[in-house]
């Protein structure tokens, strides 16, 4: 992995422009299939402008890479999806627009699971991204390339988007770091939707600090998203600060997970600075059902615009029934249709009280837990991901797929912020942590992640 | 139980035609992920339910006219495009 800071160093010496040449050699020589495409001409000619002292901004001369379902202008934008395949977009999204305003070299788009919907990116159109530690494994879903590019040094940082997990799966499948802001804190404003009241555009990158870094550049004031918060965020060091810390009781994993956990939680129990206490959230037991019902209702509503008339797949044009029906069973894949069409029975007359309105009802149960965790703790912990990185294929039924998100998806029901940091490896395969927060409260889960980035270095726990 | 008609029904109220081996994938799928959904039944019926997570309320702006796409812009992704129009599949048959 390649910091901020080892990148700023090397352009001191070197020149950008043969940094960048060298990344890209690699990303074409690379087995990942992380990219889907690759922005080369004008990856060169901004570190070209950066050479001449042209690129400004606190990214300025960054290769930073951008998942395929953030809009760029002029850029083909897929969402992994036969239906958008040859799609280019007439506008920046707003993370886009602040990226190119702060100096950053945009590098690529990311590989990804079709519309963000899956776990591992099995269900993408261009294939799956391989894991970084072990090709015959998954990177983790649904940002997938956005976590192997960082792993693989195919870019210093990446910006994925989180609906139940998507930036913390594939950060703790890749060994990197992924956070998932606050609802509202980050433009929506041209991330292609899939299910909008849970999802959240991150970064991820290679530490703590260039996490911090690339969330002060996306996170701020945008009218173009109506749920936007109309918040900035600064990131500011609290070392002394000491944390009460609440371990999740129903957010487990395998052995080889919770062996690793176990160590992680001595270590804390260990600390002078922390107090380790248990939490219980019976809620948990109904948000995973909550979460795919939500998210697939969200889903049968917003790709109902993919019609094959203003853009996308088309096809010779006939009734408007048969039109449709035929274009959409063309463009789209198989978990597409899956929960297109779940979503549209979830929603349908006689079905509404029983599925819809219930996983909301849920969702003010979920909530009601985090706050009554947070008014007794600084930070809640779990493992990421329930168990370390799966085969290529070993996830055949969509039931088992969908559990495998069992950890991380109560966080987006709620709203409140999450990361996934590297916690070691088990059988050199990487391991998550997931740090939870209150609303808004990215400071705090970034200083804990900070201190632990710290402790496990000092300790080389997390050496593999 | 989940019946073929009714992943055609479905199937129908999501506009994506199936072909007979998906119907029946779908419909075995369908059952067993609807079965897990069963659970929500257990969760009172008198909880208020959660809309939006954060508390937003009647965010407004100023009426002012801003830039939008060209008409080349917003067409440029259609495939049956006629007289600077995007041209639709047949509504009456």
């Amino acid at each position: 992995m390649i910091s901020v800071a080892e990148w700023k160093e090397r352009v001191e010496s070197e020149k950008c422009y043969d940094l960048v040449s060298e990344m890209l050699e690699r990303i074409e020589r690379s087995r990942l299939n992380a990219y889907i495409t690759v922005i080369e001409n004008e990856a060169l000619r901004k570190a070209e402008e950066y050479d001449k002292g042209e690129l400004k901004g606190k990214l300025a001369g960054i290769p930073v890479a951008i998942k395929d379902n953030i809009t760029t202008k002029g850029i083909r934008t897929t969402c992994a999806s036969r239906i958008l395949h040859d799609y280019v977009p007439p506008f920046d999204a707003h993370v886009v627009e602040r990226l190119k305003a702060e100096g950053a070299i945009i590098i690529g788009k990311t590989n990804m699971d079709e519309f963000a919907m899956g776990t591992t990116t099995e269900t993408s159109f261009f294939g799956v991204v391989r894991n970084p530690y072990d090709e015959d494994r998954v990177a983790g879903g649904s940002s997938g390339g956005s976590g192997a590019v960082v792993a693989g040094e195919e870019a210093v940082m990446s910006l994925g988007s989180d609906t139940g997990g998507s930036i913390r799966c594939p950060a703790s499948f890749c060994g990197v770091y992924g956070l998932k802001p606050t609802y509202g804190l980050v433009s929506r404003y041209g991330l292609i939707p899939y299910a909008n009241s849970l999802e959240q555009i991150g970064p991820m990158a290679s530490s703590v600090e260039d996490l911090a870094l690339l969330l002060e550049v996306i996170a701020g004031k945008d009218a173009r998203d109506s749920t936007n918060a109309g918040r900035s965020f600064e990131f500011k060091g609290q070392t002394e600060k000491k944390f009460k810390i609440g371990v999740v009781k129903e957010m487990g994993g395998n052995d080889e997970v919770m062996g690793r956990f176990s160590e992680v939680l001595e270590m804390l129990n260990g600390l002078t600075d922390g107090e380790v206490v248990e939490v219980s959230m019976p809620s948990f037991r109904y948000a995973l059902a909550a979460y795919y019902v939500i998210a697939m209702s969200e889903a049968s509503s917003n790709l109902a615009r993919y019609d094959g008339v203003r853009y996308g797949l088309a096809s010779e044009l006939d009734s408007w029934s048969r039109y449709f029906s035929k274009v959409r069973a063309e463009g789209f894949g198989e978990e597409v249709k899956r929960r297109i069409m779940l979503g549209s029975y979830a929603l349908s007359a006689g079905y509404y009280g029983k599925y819809y309105l219930k996983a909301l009802k849920v969702r003010t149960l979920v909530r009601r837990d985090f706050q009554k965790a947070f008014s007794q703790v600084d930070v809640l912990i779990s493992p990421t991901m329930p168990s370390l990185p799966f085969r290529i294929g070993e996830l055949a039924d969509p039931l088992t797929m969908y559990k495998a998100d069992v950890n991380t998806v109560a966080i987006n029901l709620a709203g409140i912020p999450a990361l996934s940091m590297p916690a070691g490896f088990v059988k050199g395969l990487p391991v998550g942590l997931q740090i939870m927060g209150d609303y808004f409260s990215e400071n705090t889960i970034l200083n804990f992640a900070l201190m632990l980035e710290k402790r496990f270095s000092e300790t080389g726990l997390i050496e593999d | 139980m989940i019946t073929r008609d009714d992943v055609l029904h479905i199937a129908n109220l999501a506009k994506i035609q199936l072909s007979d081996e998906e119907v029946e994938k779908f419909k075995d799928e369908f059952q067993s992920i609807l079965d897990y959904f069963d659970i929500l039944d257990e969760v009172e019926e008198e909880i208020e339910p959660t809309f939006t997570v954060i508390q937003l309320r009647n965010v407004f702006r100023e009426d002012a006219p801003g830039e939008c796409l060209s008409r080349e812009e917003a067409m440029m992704n259609a495939k049956h495009v006629e007289n600077g129009y995007f041209k639709g599949p047949k509504v009456v048959e």
